[in-house]
């Protein structure tokens, strides 16, 4: 039988993508459930934004606002933003090097399926008793006192898609490693592929604390241990340090790629190569090094002592150098460009000025003595808003707009494009410039309402309108996907034209073997290269036409990871006297994720090959057929 | 190709040369063992015999990291040829675990 | 690749573990893991040092006056040895022989299970004691840190029984080498934390 499949009906979908191991299609998992995701953060920033558009508001009660403001955070770091930027490194990073595959795509699916699991038990939270009401920081001091089962979804949800995130930063590193093209050095890597290494180094060693310190919070409160209660002679301080080793270096996990995505759009749209790419690469390293030096700037207030908090805010600053490095290299690598503004450049330019304030403004709270002032206001709130969103979210619209073209072989509308650009961009400075002032005034961060007589009415709701606008931009995108869906027209290899690295040298959508032959890679921008000495098929190859080995699909992984879902139930109720089922269910979860563990690695799977026949004929019919035996 | 096996068939003196380099290696082996055995020892007896902590305490923490060298480049050849990039993540990952340790014991407030 | 490929000991690549993509990528993963597997390690050696004999008030349970030295002396030597003999078994590995590395891996594994239940030995000793994984900070810590070693050792365990087993009849082959060496250097790591765990935790708890 032809590995090569031909119209599948709708059900052989469903299950084609549940046991893919393919990075496309696993990059398309990521993408809508991250998208997902980012909608429902977004409904959340909106009844906060409501709640808050004047004084004395009740359209949501004190608790509640807790909850939202909590999901808000937890949601748009873990389950949005991190995925969104997940699904461009699955879809990209192994053409960009000219790989076949990733390097564990078992490990790939079962990556998604953990984060995916854990984002609903996380959000089954709302249905189940109420959700976590801590603060995405979810310091112990509160989270021990909160009543409910809230905490415990949050440090049990977020544990499992941590486990995931794990996986996928551990495969990304070695298909960097081991998987580049013959001719692919380390030097001649797109700057997204190098993004995506360091923030994968970065998940690599910055994860393993924050688990650690989600099994202790878990432990205290579902087993009777006492880590952070301090009446039996823990500490809470433990957590903030767990919680912050691994949360600064997310920031950087999360603003690499983009800045990666944002260094490919650069270099395209001004059909230039990208202006001291050496200075880039080390830059981002560095970025990688001080990321875990930091973490301590996020608790000056705690009372560490003076030395600590020297020592920190030093360290805080020269971070701030690498980054200048690349803004500059960027602007230079515009400076004389042949310069058209596409949708994804347009973001690109604006995410200069906004990433800048906020980098400024966090360079203003490295300075210990004034953050004791900044602390916990609304300054802090615009300053991670300014570089979350300034940075990551228009690094993730504008790598949606530029790959979208690649993932789906279809553009999506730059008319539209520029309309969900403009509403968003202009709604996203109207809600978080003024809230530095808010913050420079005095209101607190995290508080439900505030009084008529505060003076903090008018610009409250001025950052309320700017949500609206931020809200309808994302809708016109939503309605930007349905129409380019529906219309379908299919694009070529290089869509944009301009393309430079190897993934736009194969069609769009790319066969699922990505690369019939393997590529040598001949230099840095290796199909800019291949364009300019006219070479008609986009690439040279470093292996005749032969046999292609490909790993079988799987439906463990989705298994594995519902273990672990059933099993945090278990742990949930274990010590609750009205469930005596709960052991039961941690076992049986459990159970299911060990035996399904178990049965793969008793199982041979030695994949399958696609013969140079099949793939000749496939190259015939456009190569871009949907693969699966 | 990546995926074809590996066909090759050593001569007579080859496979000799490297069943011998082999056996060599695991006498090295076993005297790495038996450094770490007396290491072990060392620590073992020094607290027994109860010297001053601040004697103790340096000296027990070094003959641990001298183990652990031990340990990753002999038993699990972390110096062998085609481990520098895992070696460099292993070091990343040592400092990281370093900073950890010394925040946790310096600056936990109480 | 193919399973039922036969090798003798001449056509077995020197390094088998890394001969195939697949091993390398194994390979480096696994090392990659370990790394990851050394912050964890970290993170809970930091809090418990954090933690050492802070209990509520009026506690009486100090590493001082709990632990004792001859079972952690033997439960050390136990791993250590058990570390060499998995050496030994690699070294049967590369030279292809199978029955040999077997052998040895099955004496890693009864010493592993002996170090197993002298854990389990003790941390019962340390319950009946009245000092519980709830009793305080101290205990909590202790028992998460030696039981999360604990964990990986019963893990280690189960690999090696799971790989023995399954390739009791096919012998080696490309695909089962890299598993074996991998499970070999996991039982390495989990040595070298013990180390650390002998000398922070024992000892200098008992030196106080």
């Amino acid at each position: 039988m032809s590995s090569l499949a031909q119209k599948k009906g709708f059900g052989a979908v469903i299950w084609d993508y549940l046991t893919t191991v393919d990075h496309k299609k696993i990059a398309i998992l990521y993408l809508i459930s991250g998208g997902f995701f980012f909608l429902v953060g977004g409904l959340e920033a909106m009844m906060i934004r409501i709640q808050l558009m004047k004084a004395g508001n009740d359209f949501l009660s004190a608790g509640l606002y807790n909850e939202i403001i909590t999901m808000h955070g937890t949601t748009m770091i873990f389950l949005a933003a991190m995925p969104l930027l997940l699904a461009f490194m699955n879809a990209v990073m192994p053409l960009q090097i000219g790989a076949r595959d990733v390097a564990f795509p078992f490990l790939n699916s079962l990556g998604f399926w953990l984060f995916f699991f854990g984002g609903i038990f996380l959000n089954l939270s709302w249905f189940m008793g109420g959700a976590p009401d801590a603060g995405w920081t979810n310091y112990a001091s509160l989270a021990l006192a909160s009543e409910g089962h809230g905490i415990d979804f949050y440090s049990l949800g977020l544990t499992i898609s941590g486990f995931g995130t794990l996986i996928a930063g551990i495969n990304f590193l070695v298909t960097i490693i081991n998987m580049r093209a013959p001719g692919m050095t380390y030097m001649r890597m797109p700057l997204f592929t190098w993004t995506t290494f360091v923030a994968s180094a970065l998940i690599l060693l910055a994860f393993p604390p924050l688990t650690i310190g989600l099994f202790f919070m878990v432990f205290d409160r579902l087993f009777g241990a006492n880590f952070f209660a301090v009446n039996m002679g823990g500490n809470t301080i433990i957590w903030e340090h767990l919680f912050w080793i691994f949360g600064h270096p997310e920031v950087y996990i999360l603003i690499l790629p983009a800045f990666g995505i944002f260094s490919e759009i650069f270099a395209i749209f001004s059909r230039k190569r990208l202006f001291g790419y050496t200075a880039l690469v080390f830059a981002t390293i560095l970025i990688g090094f001080y990321g875990f030096m930091v973490w301590a700037h996020h608790m000056f207030t705690v009372g560490l002592g003076p030395t600590a908090n020297a020592v920190f805010a030093l360290a805080t600053m020269i971070i701030a150098v690498p980054t200048g490095i690349k803004i500059f290299n960027w602007l230079l690598t515009i400076w004389g460009g042949s310069i058209s503004f596409t949708v994804p450049m347009v973001y690109a330019v604006a995410f200069i000025p906004s990433f800048v304030a906020g980098g400024v403004t966090g360079v203003m709270q490295a300075m210990a003595p004034l953050d004791y002032q900044l602390h916990d206001s609304y300054f802090i709130v615009a300053h991670f808003h300014y570089v979350i969103v300034g940075g990551v979210v228009l690094g993730i619209l504008a790598g949606t707009h530029l790959y979208w073209p690649k993932m789906f072989g279809t553009m999506l509308s730059e008319k539209l494009g520029m309309i969900t650009f403009w509403f968003f961009f202009i709604g996203f400075h109207l809600t978080f410039f003024i809230q530095h002032f808010l913050g420079l005034m005095g209101m607190p961060r995290r508080v439900y309402t505030f009084g008529a007589d505060q003076g903090w009415d008018l610009f409250n709701m001025i950052s309320s309108v700017g949500a609206l606008f931020m809200a309808i931009g994302v809708l016109v995108l939503l309605v930007n996907v349905v129409l380019t869906t529906v219309k379908n027209v299919r694009v070529g290899n290089d869509p944009w034209g301009d393309g430079r690295t190897l993934e736009w040298a194969i069609p769009s959508p790319p066969p699922f073997y990505n690369f019939a032959q393997t590529p040598l890679v001949r230099g840095l921008d290796t199909y800019w290269i291949e364009k300019m000495e006219g070479n008609k098929e986009g690439m040279v190859y470093a292996e005749p036409l032969g046999d292609v080995h490909m790993p079988n699909g799987s439906i463990i992984p989705l298994i594995m990871s519902f273990g672990m879902f059933v099993a945090a139930f278990g742990a949930l109720y274990f010590l609750d006297d009205t469930k005596p089922w709960a052991l039961a269910v941690l076992i049986i979860g459990l159970g299911i994720t060990f035996g399904s563990m178990l049965v793969r690695s008793l199982k041979d799977d030695l994949g399958f090959h696609i013969t140079k026949e099949e793939l000749i004929e496939d190259a015939k019919r456009g190569g871009n057929t949907d693969g699966l035996k | 190709m990546a995926h074809d096996t590996p066909e090759k068939i050593r001569s007579h003196a080859e496979h000799e040369y490297l069943k011998k380099k082999r056996s060599t290696e695991m006498r090295h082996q076993l005297t790495s063992f038996a450094i770490m055995i007396f290491l072990t020892l060392i620590a073992f007896t020094m607290v027994a015999a109860g010297f001053s902590a601040y004697l103790i305490v340096p000296i027990i923490l070094l003959l641990a990291a001298v183990q652990v060298v031990l340990q990753l480049y002999h038993f699990m050849h972390l110096s062998n040829k085609g481990h520098g990039t895992v070696a460099f993540f292993m070091f990343s990952g040592m400092f990281v675990a370093f900073i950890t340790v010394l925040a946790l014991v310096t600056i936990v407030w109480w | 690749m193919d399973l039922n490929k036969r090798y003798t000991a001449q056509s077995w690549p020197d390094h088998p573990e890394t001969a195939t993509l697949e091993g390398k990528n194994k390979f480096v993963g696994f090392w990659l893991l370990l790394a990851a597997e050394t912050v964890t390690f970290a993170s809970l050696f930091a809090t418990y040092l954090a933690l050492k004999d802070r209990g509520p008030d009026g506690s009486e349970f100090t590493a001082a006056g709990l632990f004792e030295l001859p079972l952690v002396f033997a439960m050390t030597m136990i791993l250590l040895t058990s570390s060499l003999t998995s050496v030994y078994a690699m070294y049967h590995m590369k030279n292809h022989n199978f029955k040999a590395m077997q052998a040895w891996l099955g004496i890693t594994v009864l010493l592993g299970l002996t170090f197993l239940g002298l854990e389990i030995y003790e941390f019962n000793h340390y319950v009946h004691l009245g000092f519980g994984y709830t009793t305080s900070a101290f205990s909590s810590a202790f028992f998460t840190l030696v039981g999360t070693h604990g964990a990986h050792v019963l893990f280690g365990l189960s690999w090696f029984i799971a790989l023995m087993i399954r390739n009791s009849k096919r012998g080696l082959n490309m695909y089962n080498a890299p598993k074996f060496y991998l499970a070999a250097l996991y039982w390495h790591f989990i040595d070298v934390v013990w180390v650390f765990i002998f000398t922070v935790v024992y000892l200098m708890g008992v030196i106080g």
